[in-house]
């Protein structure tokens, strides 16, 4: 009985995880194209331009990513051997994009050209009480400061 | 109040600094929304109500360090950072600390 409602978790964990992935995916490539022209840096210093007067604004995006069953299953077999665990490193690359992406969008609701100092921070919530060191989900938190342009100054430098 | 995480805001000048402010709030997890990302879990995906709920403790976590920084006078927080630590099974503590200053407008 156990072994058939574990079968059924795989078989869910599989479809709808695959599904569920590359549709995420699909919408993170798409959503990635539109936003290309903003770039983010992880440089502190702002540009110098002097003609104009420049607006800082924090900006941050967070996204909360769940592992489906399947991959879950076969990362835990994997742990066994050691190597490569790439089940993880698709959620994670997920998560940081969905975030950074985000983080992108609402630069581009103040008009930023720029988005600076770029930090992104990733926690992992542990689902599962009875499972010992689960990753059941990540949060990746991206913030950073965009950088828009202002009023003309008169006075140039 | 004008939040950023450069040193310094472009195009002001820093007259004054009032040193360290911080906020902090801890959340525990919702029981009914526990049960659907526990659902989540099997299926995978995005799970939007610990996404919603992070982001508005963390605002939270914000508006306590702003709240602080305008009691000492100051008109804006650079070098500001986030933090996130789980302090006990089921809960996170989010954590905003940054530099209150006083800028010439």
């Amino acid at each position: 009985m156990e072994i058939i409602v574990l079968v059924v978790l795989l078989m869910l964990g599989y479809f709808f995880g695959q599904y569920a992935e590359k549709k995420h995916f699909k919408s993170i490539i798409e959503r990635e194209k539109l936003l290309l022209k903003l770039p983010v840096v992880t440089m502190r210093t702002p540009p110098a331009i002097h003609q104009h007067e420049l607006k800082a604004e924090l900006v941050t995006g967070n996204t909360v990513i769940s592992i489906d069953f399947f991959k879950k299953f076969v990362a835990s077999l994997k742990m066994l051997f050691g190597g490569k665990v790439t089940q993880y490193e698709s959620l994670l690359d997920r998560a940081r994009r969905e975030a950074l992406l985000r983080m992108k969008e609402q630069a581009k609701l103040n008009n930023a050209f720029v988005v600076m100092n770029t930090r992104v921070e990733t926690a992992s919530i542990s689902k599962n009480s009875n499972q010992r060191n689960s990753v059941g989900a990540v949060e990746v938190l991206a913030y950073g400061t965009a950088i828009s342009i202002g009023n003309k100054l008169e006075n140039t430098k | 109040m004008l939040l950023t995480n450069l040193e310094q805001v472009p195009g002001r000048k820093i007259i004054q600094h009032f040193g360290l402010v911080q906020g902090n709030t801890i959340r525990a997890k919702h029981v009914g929304k526990d049960f659907l990302a526990g659902l989540k879990n099997i299926f995978g995906g995005e799970l939007s109500a610990y996404t919603e709920l992070l982001a508005e403790s963390r605002k939270e976590a914000t508006d306590r360090m702003v709240q602080q920084a305008q009691s000492m006078g100051a008109n804006a927080i650079v070098n500001v950072r986030y933090s996130t630590s789980s302090v006990a099974q089921g809960a996170a503590e989010l954590y905003a600390y940054g530099t209150a200053v006083k800028i010439d407008l």
